[in-house]
């Protein structure tokens, strides 16, 4: 109508051409970045709530787990099999004590197997016995992996037993390794889920997003900018968790740099994934209240049956198809493989194959239920 | 106004919800340069028509132009070249008011320096401080802050004054008109008739999303004089609100 009057108040760097949407976008990365950071609950769910775990767990398992493994009475105890038991430094054997001693510890769980050796008549191998006890099924795990990396061979080819050595006293497996992985996902998935929920249902209660939505900034900038501000807290806080872990207790990075930024690609790629929980619980929360509860249902189960703490092998037969079809299992999974077996990323392709699975779906009812105003 | 350009046009506008007409068919157009109020009670519509004209909320029916844009085809236009206030708004948490100004630059694209704008509405002393920290003046004044991020040719104000102290009132009132006299065009909807007599040029009043009466305020207080409409008491020279600014003083208190 009367633009060229208007001149007093033209505004070349406000002409549609010149606007940036980009920088809007950082603009809101930046602000919600500043935000998380100040925010309490923020930094105790992804920093304090996982390093006190892996403090706790770090100073219990003395930086080692120790599996204590009776030597049944009579068994030959000058041979390869039990010298390399004791060269891997996390099993303690436990001698001198009676059979029926030995039956009574057993059965609280206080030696968490027995083993009982003794050489094959007329050959070179040995013949290896073991129990485990259902008081202590998950070391009793890990000692079944250490034993079947010696047998394997010695079984069938008696004079291997010095090339079976060298295979399991090369890293030493610590509660650590295990430990810090799971609490690295827990991390991200209270990021991810509670952040971003908590975020965007307050932006939406006090009109903030309203407000944005009467400057020329377009949703996906807002989405976006929230994203890289989350990934980046988060990937902060997984690299501290990392290196803490590392120089304090002795977690493992068989690569070193190379295996931490293998481990920082998985950390975005969940905390995306989890962020896609947040936006859902954002829609289907009526107010704040409800966010925690709502969060929880998705968290808890993951936290307790994704192998956080304990392996999912120990879990009950009917349990472990849950445990498997969750996300963090294989975030977890990928994690540990990466961190302790030295695995790439394409090595770990099938659980970034399931996680990608779970974010498209996670999406596709992140869209559907997601609410601005 | 010897100069009446519209800079905002309203046609016919209609905005139905489900089984509710919270506006039909509202026009009218706002001057250049002018202070228009939008009046009324509760719920009348002033708020729907507001937002609907921010492009924040779509219409279900009728023309909307401001400043040659339409509402319909060129939304992201218009609101380079609007500000926005909105009624109970809140900012992002966490922030101080600096960060909160530079956020707003970002999503407007606007170069500009967050003391100066804070320095536009005496809010230089609270630049490290929390939107959630400052009164109910300083939160409204800060509002007004960001929406002049953009040097905006209009801006909007959704009952900016509701809940202040006199003096708050008072010195908001003073802003606005400063706002007004630097060039920008201002929408103003409030629920107080003193406010609206001094401050606006012209109000419309809004009643069951229809427009009653629409001039200026010393016009439409004259057409009710001349119908005979009397006071039931003789106005005195001053009132009980001159008063309490005259005991209590003018500056303000934040």
């Amino acid at each position: 109508m009367q633009k060229d009057i208007q001149d007093q108040h033209s505004n070349p760097s406000l002409a549609t051409g010149g606007y940036s949407h980009t920088k809007a976008t950082l603009a809101l990365a930046k602000a919600s970045f500043r935000s998380i950071m100040r925010s309490p609950s923020a930094v105790v769910f992804t920093l304090a709530f996982p390093l006190i775990f892996i403090l706790v767990f770090g100073f219990l398992g003395g930086g080692g787990t120790r599996i204590d493994v009776g030597v049944t009475p009579g068994s030959d105890v000058n041979n390869p099999v039990i010298g390399t038991l004791e060269k891997t430094g996390m099993i303690r054997l436990v001698k001198d004590k009676s059979k029926a001693e030995f039956d009574k510890l057993l059965e609280k769980g206080n030696v968490d197997a027995m083993i009982d050796v003794h050489r094959k008549v007329n050959t070179s191998a040995y013949s290896v016995n073991v129990v485990y006890t259902s008081a202590s099924r998950d070391k009793g795990g890990i000692l079944k992996s250490v034993l079947n990396n010696i047998f394997y061979d010695k079984t069938l080819k008696p004079t291997v037993a010095e090339i079976k050595e060298s295979t399991i006293t090369g890293r030493e497996y610590k509660t650590i390794d295990f430990i810090l992985p799971g609490q690295l996902g827990f991390s991200l998935l209270s990021t991810g889920v509670f952040g971003t929920a908590f975020v965007f249902l307050s932006l939406r209660q006090t009109l903030v997003i309203k407000r944005f939505f009467a400057t020329p900034v377009r949703r996906s900038s807002i989405v976006i900018g929230e994203g890289i501000a989350r990934i980046g807290f988060a990937l902060i806080g997984a690299l501290f968790i990392i290196l803490i872990g590392h120089f304090f207790f002795g977690f493992t990075l068989v690569h070193g740099t190379l295996t931490v930024v293998n481990m920082l690609i998985l950390a975005t790629l969940g905390v995306i994934v989890f962020m896609g929980f947040g936006f859902i619980i954002s829609g289907l929360a009526k107010n704040e209240s409800m966010v925690p509860p709502i969060s929880n249902i998705v968290t808890l189960p993951q936290f307790l049956l994704s192998g956080t703490f304990f392996s999912i092998e120990a879990f009950p037969s009917w349990l472990q198809p849950i445990s498997r079809a969750l996300p963090l299992t294989y975030l977890n999974d990928a994690m540990r493989k990466v961190a302790f077996e030295g695995s790439g990323l394409w090595d770990v392709k099938f659980q970034i194959m399931i996680l990608l699975l779970w974010g498209i779906g996670i999406y596709a009812v992140a869209v559907k239920v997601f609410k601005w105003e | 106004m010897e100069t009446k350009k519209a800079i905002i046009s309203v046609k016919d506008l209609v905005k139905k919800y489900d089984d509710f007409v919270a506006v039909q068919g509202l026009s009218f157009e706002v001057f250049e340069h002018e202070i228009f109020g939008l009046l009324g009670p509760n719920g009348a519509g002033k708020t729907t028509t507001l937002e609907i004209i921010e492009t924040l909320r779509a219409k279900t029916s009728g023309e909307i132009i401001v400043d040659g844009l339409s509402v319909d085809k060129q939304a992201q236009d218009i609101k380079q070249i609007i500000g926005v206030q909105l009624q109970a708004a809140g900012y992002y948490p966490n922030l101080n008011l600096v960060e909160l100004i530079e956020l707003f630059a970002g999503l407007y694209g606007a170069n500009i320096k967050p003391m100066e704008m804070l320095e536009k509405v005496n809010l230089q002393d609270k630049a490290k401080a929390k939107y959630k920290a400052l009164s109910g003046g300083q939160k409204q004044r800060f509002s007004i802050a960001t929406t002049l991020i953009n040097q905006p040719k209009i801006i909007f104000l959704d009952e900016p004054t509701t809940g202040l102290d006199p003096q708050a009132r008072r010195n908001l009132w003073d802003l606005i008109v400063e706002i007004r006299n630097a060039g920008t065009t201002v929408v103003i909807t409030t629920h107080y008739m003193d406010e609206a007599e001094q401050l606006c040029d012209r109000v419309a009043f809004v009643e069951r999303g229809q427009i009653i009466a629409l001039d200026t305020p010393d016009n439409l207080i004259d057409k009710l004089v001349s119908s005979g409409f009397e006071r039931k008491k003789e106005v005195k020279k001053a009132n009980l609100e001159d008063v309490f600014i005259n005991l209590t003083g003018q500056e303000w208190r934040e």
